[in-house]
């Protein structure tokens, strides 16, 4: 791994299990390159942390380049840290300064308790899309496309919503840990399109209750989510989901 | 799952939420033009006429509708609040919050309970003596609403708050206004310049109305300004 020149005090928040009470345990770091990302920079902190026979700092990564939404680390005070519409893993280090003092902290909400150090439990959101977040289809060949017309618009506007990775960095940022973010970019994406019409009401029922009873906040429209959404998704969905629940609610049984 | 009662659901405390603010809104615009009749130079005649309008009792079901409607906000204010605070346990060390969002707009609860103090002192200095104690002016009973805001806006401190806590008034609308349209689903890029034009000239134009009524009475009642 390329070496350079950056000397950093990293700020890390260390926890057994979900179980134990956690704490920060502070490590010196330096040799670090401005061209690493951050998640590179852990892993040079982690190689050394394992020769010195300390056990490494567990965190969440997969594809590391924006879209598998794994990366979930507060970085000083803010999700993904302090670029707006990136990840973790697209973030570099030359976003920080030589001699820095870098505080990282794991998601915090009562719905993603924490597995270990930085590493939390989304699995909260796989239940609120099993609640609704698919369409039924019969099988069989595909239709033919000209079968469901759609305009551009919509469905423009579906993809963008589609674009939400699940991180959770909405549900980090937002002060009230509210996940209305996801939620209505995932009732959005079908609700614009045709495939999506037959299971419209109940799917907006369906995984709005999930939310709520995973222990999601409710929204005070801060606007912190769609600040730093590494996708940007508008909270102009957070108000189509509302204009949708309130029509399902009032016309299903 | 939506049997067991909607009215359980976060999203419809919201739109009670919304409902409940911009009902206050609008309560607040008719408080502030008969406030202002106050100031009309002719010995406080026409406010006075205007608040024994007020005390008919046609009036009444809508003096219970308001306090309805501040009740329900207050109370879905402190559901939600509570819900909220339950959703994250543990804090985080350091936040930056200042960075994705206003102060103001995570200060609602705050902001609302100073609003909620400020009620209780302005309902006992005026709505209470005024429906129940009666009150006394220079040693006789009266009912003079005009006569009571002179003597209540005769002390400093009183005028103090009363100008302090719009401030309060303008922050808790300058989110709150377009917060409830978000809420209540009214959310289009045609509209929303319209929306948050009129949330700004709201915020601002009704507190500093609403403070501009005891500071010229004061300076009045003490000779600083003349009639
Ligand atoms: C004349 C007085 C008041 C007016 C005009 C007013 C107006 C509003 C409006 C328009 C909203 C936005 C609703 C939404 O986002 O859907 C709001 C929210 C809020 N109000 Fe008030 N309010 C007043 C008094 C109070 C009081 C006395 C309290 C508390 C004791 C309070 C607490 C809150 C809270 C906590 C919120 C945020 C709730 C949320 O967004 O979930 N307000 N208010
Ligand atoms: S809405 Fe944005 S911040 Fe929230 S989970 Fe999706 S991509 Fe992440
Ligand atoms: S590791 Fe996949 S988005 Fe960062």
């Amino acid at each position: 791994m390329s070496h350079g020149d950056m000397n950093l005090t990293l700020k890390i928040w260390r926890q057994k299990n979900t179980e134990t009470k956690g704490s920060f345990e502070t490590y010196p770091i330096s040799g670090i390159s401005p061209d690493m990302s951050f998640l590179e920079m852990i892993d040079v902190l982690n190689e050394k942390l394992i020769v010195e026979g300390k056990e490494p700092v567990a965190f969440d990564h997969d594809c590391r380049e924006g879209i598998c939404g794994m990366c979930s680390m507060y970085i000083n005070g803010r999700p993904h840290g302090p670029k707006n519409a990136v990840t973790t893993c697209q973030l570099h280090m030359r976003s920080f300064k030589n001699g820095d003092t870098i505080v990282i902290e794991p998601w915090r909400a009562s719905a993603f308790p924490v597995i270990k150090d930085l590493a939390v439990d989304r699995t909260s959101f796989d239940r609120i899309m099993a609640a609704g977040g698919f369409v039924s289809v019969n099988t069989g060949n595909a239709q033919d496309a000209n079968n469901l017309p759609i305009s551009k618009e919509d469905a423009d506007e579906s993809f963008t919503s589609a674009a939400c990775i699940g991180c959770g960095a909405c549900v980090a940022a937002c002060k009230n840990a509210s996940a209305m973010l996801f939620v209505s970019a995932k009732v959005s994406q079908y609700a614009l399109l045709p495939q999506g019409q037959p299971e419209r009401k109940s799917r907006v029922l369906a995984m709005v209750a999930q939310m709520e009873e995973e222990g999601f906040g409710s929204c005070t429209n801060t606007g912190a989510c769609e600040a730093e959404c590494p996708k940007g998704i508008s909270i102009s969905n957070i108000a189509r989901l509302n204009r949708e629940y309130l029509g399902a609610a009032l016309s299903s049984k | 799952m939506n049997q067991k009662g909607i009215f359980k659901n976060v999203v419809v405390k919201k739109y009670i939420m919304g409902l409940s603010g911009l009902f206050l809104i609008l309560f607040l615009l008719v408080h502030l033009s008969i406030n202002l009749c106050a100031l009309i130079p002719d010995g406080g005649n026409t406010f006075n006429e205007l608040a024994e309008f007020m005390d008919l009792p046609v009036i009444k079901p809508l003096e219970v509708g308001l306090f309805i409607g501040f009740i329900i906000h207050i109370l879905d204010a402190l559901v939600l609040t509570l819900q909220n605070r339950k959703a994250r346990k543990n804090g985080y060390e350091v936040s930056a919050a200042n960075a994705n969002s206003k102060w103001y707009s995570r200060s609602m609860g705050i902001l609302g309970t100073l609003l909620l103090m400020f009620l209780i002192i302005h309902l006992a200095h005026f709505w209470f003596p005024n429906r129940f104690t009666g009150y006394e002016l220079d040693g006789k009973e009266s009912h003079n609403l005009y006569q009571l805001m002179l003597y209540t806006f005769n002390e400093l401190w009183i005028v103090v708050l009363y100008v302090l806590v719009q401030i309060s008034l303008g922050y808790h609308l300058l989110h709150g206004f377009r917060s409830a349209f978000q809420t209540l689903g009214l959310n289009h890029p045609r509209y929303n310049t319209i929306i948050e034009g009129l949330g700004v000239i709201y915020s601002i134009t009704v507190p500093l109305l609403f403070a501009v009524i005891p500071v010229i009475l004061y300076l009045r009642i003490h000779g600083y300004i003349p009639y």
